[in-house]
């Protein structure tokens, strides 16, 4: 017997698109391709850098999704993987390697590395105990990247050299913006598509399971542990994936990108947009970046208006913006 | 390493913990009882700091200042409590992160409408601006004594007010079973609001104390926030004697690691290596404690009776 649930989709291609989230989500998408091509010609530039900044948002957001809206992990230090791919590759640059095949795999392994420590550890305690470790965690790496002078420290690392992709008789030229905006924009299409197809594998509802129901998962003799952490590694990674463009894209990297806020504001983008949905934090983080752009230019204490704003969220707007999407599909879908 | 700033860095430690204990304690009573995830509990410390700066510099009177700034600070933590966090109570943890994250960009922001970016500091009153010499040659600022004293009352008449009075046989009767109490005529809500505004006063009072040796600036609750969360997670949520534990073992180990940590690291590494890693790992070290603590006992040192 199967039992359809609402977070099954319509396979069919047609009735996807139907699907108000995915057709706005698949839309902003393709804007987000054509932008390079059309804001030089409309004068606006500088809205390809927004946007850059966007999807790399929306990667971590993305991986934050996937522990936090599928599997009820409240990672209160997220933000720490960025940091840790980022690092990662600002210490390599800084040392003298800049190849990327060596770069990207390295930063990627490390950020897996520390998921896994810093998973093992939090996943063994619940609620709000794993709110304030993985906080805990995050402001660790936070002081120690503030301590080491060698690379920076609070000031902050500049990296001279983008990642180099070079395999003799074809390269990838990230110092290109253009093909670096690719690399970003394809990077969200395939973490997308990667956590769409981990949320509907079994693994993704085992994890779905133990969030609803932990005690029924271990007593069907799913040891609900070890794919959460998992999962917190996958996540880590994806994060680190982030931080990796991030520091590549802006070519300067600073503790400040593990400080907690940033950790806040990555859950203030999945919770914005809709947990627990494919599109949900790439629509957070349009929402949020360019909300904060927004009053920012209207008001220096946009903060004063954002912040009730954020409560008024919590307390009203249940399933964010793709909740609101959702509203819109015509009620004659099954 | 002589013994004299040996001496001085411990009292410095035992101050910074009880300084903790004042932030651990309302932080720990609202997540025991209440069971709501505050991050805003740094922003009443904020906001204790300048309430003080502000009635300082009016009267004239560090003392007096402090005596206006502690109700005011009570004030503004029974506002925010039922203006928003009332309504928060029956939502998940989820949101109340997301809420009093909320709250934390309101108050900052808020702060520095109010007070100017800039911070304030306070002028202390000369007869607490000297140092008194103790025992065997160490002196020590009188100021932080002071601290240390208010802090050690107010621990102990936390320990009374909580062990010995009627409102303190309320809040443990909340802690252990609400609805229970509820259900035999405790009026919840109000213990709830006078809990969250004796916890708001509490951190103020911290904040107002530490006020004049740093200063009062935008964001100096996070920072102490983060400690103070250690704190109760090493000490075990709701637990006012593990607060108090915890927040002297984290005083006193972070303080000692930052002063001493390098030399120790000396004895084993090269002065290079240790010049480098001395700050790295001093920084880290209450969150390797806070991970050691947990990985051999997750519910904290004393998880409070009753609960788990």
């Amino acid at each position: 017997m199967t039992q359809t649930s609402k977070s099954q989709r319509p396979q069919n291609l047609w009735a996807r698109l139907r699907d108000s989230r995915t057709s706005v989500s698949l839309l902003l998408l393709a804007i987000a391709a054509a932008t390079p091509l059309a804001a030089p010609a409309l004068g606006q530039s500088f809205y390809v850098d927004v946007i850059a900044r966007i999807m790399i948002w929306a990667i971590a957001a993305t991986s934050l999704n996937l522990i936090l809206g599928y599997g009820g992990m409240v990672s209160f230090g997220h933000a720490v993987y960025l940091g840790i791919g980022a690092y990662a590759m600002g210490i390599m640059a800084t040392e003298g390697i800049t190849n990327g095949f060596i770069q990207w795999p390295l930063a990627l392994l490390l950020c897996g590395f520390f998921a896994l420590i810093f998973g093992a550890i939090s996943l063994r305690t619940k609620g709000v105990y794993f709110i304030m470790i993985t906080l805990a965690f995050g402001q660790m790496l936070f002081f120690l990247g503030i301590s080491v002078e060698r690379y920076g420290s609070d000031d902050g690392l500049l990296i001279f050299t983008r990642s180099e992709f070079d395999l003799g008789f074809a390269e990838l030229d990230l110092s290109n913006g253009t093909t670096l905006y690719y690399v970003i924009w394809a990077s969200l299409i395939g973490c997308i598509y990667l956590s769409h197809r981990i949320v509907n594998s079994r693994f993704g509802m085992v994890l779905r399971g133990a969030m609803s129901n932990e005690t029924r998962m271990q007593a069907i003799g799913v040891p609900t542990y070890r794919y959460r952490l998992a999962a917190f590694v996958i996540a880590g990674m994806m994060a680190g994936l982030a931080g990796l463009l991030s520091a590549n894209f802006e070519r300067f990297i600073s503790p400040d990108m593990m400080n907690w806020p940033r950790s806040g504001e990555l859950i203030v983008m999945i919770v914005l947009g809709g947990m627990g949905t494919l599109f949900g934090p790439v629509l957070g983080s349009v929402a949020f970046l360019m909300l904060s752009e927004l009053l920012s230019t209207w008001t220096e204490k946009w903060h004063l208006i954002f912040g009730p704003f954020l409560i008024l969220v919590v307390l009203f707007a249940r399933g964010g913006l793709a909740g609101m999407l959702e509203r819109l599909n015509p009620r004659s879908d099954p | 390493m002589n013994y004299v700033l040996l001496a001085e860095q411990f009292l410095n430690g035992i101050q910074l913990g009880l300084l903790l204990f004042l932030l651990s304690a309302g932080l720990t009573l609202v997540f025991g009882i209440m069971d709501l995830v505050n991050l805003a509990h740094g922003s009443l410390y904020m906001i204790g700091a300048f309430f003080a700066a502000t009635f300082t510099a009016l009267t004239g009177s560090f003392l007096i200042g402090v005596l206006l700034a502690l109700p005011a600070t009570l004030v503004v933590g029974i506002v925010v409590e039922i203006v928003v966090l009332r309504t928060l109570y029956a939502r998940n943890h989820l949101d109340h992160v997301l809420a009093t994250f909320g709250l934390i960009l309101f108050f900052n922001e808020l702060v520095r409408v109010v007070w100017g970016p800039a911070g304030m500091s306070i002028p202390l009153p000369a007869a607490l601006d000297v140092s008194v010499s103790l025992l065997f040659g160490i002196t020590y600022p009188i100021y932080r004594i002071v601290i240390i004293l208010v802090s050690l009352a107010v621990a102990v008449g936390l320990y009374f007010l909580i062990s010995r009075t009627r409102i303190g046989m309320l809040i443990r009767a909340g802690a252990s079973n609400r609805t229970m109490a509820g259900a035999l005529g405790v009026n919840i809500p109000r213990l709830f609001t006078l809990i969250f505004g004796l916890g708001a006063a509490l951190a103020g009072l911290a904040g107002m104390m530490i006020a004049p040796v740093t200063q009062a600036s935008i964001g100096m609750g996070e920072q102490i926030l983060i400690f103070a969360f250690v704190v109760i997670v090493i000490g075990g949520i709701g637990s006012i004697r593990g607060a108090l534990v915890g927040a002297l073992l984290i005083g006193i180990i972070d303080t000692m690691g930052r002063s001493f940590l390098d030399v120790l690291l000396l004895v084993v590494i090269s002065p290079a290596a240790a010049e480098t890693a001395g700050p790295a790992l001093s920084s880290m070290m209450i969150y390797i404690l806070m991970a050691l603590v947990l990985a051999i006992r997750p519910q904290g040192l004393f998880p409070p009776r009753g609960r788990q």
